[in-house]
């Protein structure tokens, strides 16, 4: 029994950097959650494609009429999260993206088309009805499971 | 067994001196403490971080008038961030965290004074509020 070594070597050291890959992957994905749920649900990556990530992320002093600001360190590690997840992460192109105008930059979920199609006018009335829920923001006001990444519960 | 009643005895001196060392001096006192040396004060004003906080400013975002826009007009009830989240009462007395970790009391005093002033807060309107929240 002998090692092919060169491969073996290099098998190993790729497992050991996915593995530091993952770790940090993971580390960021905590801290975007704890940092983006603070005052709002952490909204799911997949919403929103990469451009509008960015300039979310590029004016936090100014995040929907609050000053959301992070340390730069902070703010880089969730940005590089939120594009490695986003909606058109690895050339995925869903068809909502596609129909968006390519100079398009939404800042807003509830601003897409599947959402307004999902949503309507119907939500609109019951959060009129019910001051509890306070906005279209609140997910979890209707999906209990959102903050999981369960939306399906309608 | 003598051996066994030391060892108690020392542990509970030691116990006790813990406990009255974190009563007198814990993290909150000390971050109280460094502001009114930097404010080359003796110490701060409960009243004036009250009126501070329940008072509207101008400066600042037009949704975030006031400390009450989003913590409510009571510090010991909880407040709702402007999406509807619930948000811990900033009262230490019903909240004992509040104002431990000095990493988080300068990001939210960062962001807050700045959405609702439109600049950073002075060390004194520091103190006062942190005075008064820790009064209560």
């Amino acid at each position: 029994m002998k090692f092919n070594r060169p491969p073996f070597i290099l098998a190993a050291l790729l497992a050991g950097l996915t593995a530091t890959a993952s770790q940090a992957q993971d580390g960021a994905e905590a801290l975007f959650k704890a940092e983006c749920s603070a005052c709002h649900m952490a909204y799911p990556a997949g919403f929103l494609p990469t451009r509008s990530w960015q300039a979310i992320m590029v004016d936090l002093p100014n995040h929907f009429g609050e000053d959301a600001s992070l340390t730069e360190h902070d703010r880089a590690t969730i940005e590089a999260y939120l594009v490695a997840n986003a909606a058109d992460r690895n050339g995925r192109m869903p068809r909502w993206l596609k129909t968006l105008p390519h100079n398009a930059v939404p800042m807003r979920i509830s601003e897409l088309s599947w959402f307004t199609h999902e949503h309507g006018n119907r939500v609109a009335n019951r959060i009129k009805a019910d001051p509890t829920i306070g906005s279209i923001a609140n997910c979890v006001a209707c999906h209990k499971g959102a903050e999981r990444g369960y939306f399906d519960d309608d | 067994m003598k051996n066994h009643f030391t060892i108690m005895a020392v542990g509970l001196v030691l116990g006790l001196a813990l406990l009255t060392g974190a009563a007198s001096a814990g993290p909150r006192e000390d971050v109280i403490a460094a502001l009114a040396v930097e404010a080359g004060v003796d110490g701060f004003s409960a009243t004036d971080g009250q009126d501070f906080f329940l008072a509207s400013h101008t400066g600042g975002k037009p949704d975030t008038p006031s400390c009450t826009s989003c913590h409510g007009m009571d510090p010991t009830k909880p407040g709702q961030t402007r999406v509807g989240k619930p948000i811990d009462p900033m009262a230490v007395s019903v909240s004992p965290d509040r104002f431990t970790d000095p990493e988080k009391l300068a990001k939210w005093f960062r962001r807050n004074c700045n959405s609702v002033l439109g600049r950073a807060c002075s060390v004194t309107e520091k103190g006062d509020i942190l005075t008064y929240l820790s009064s209560l």
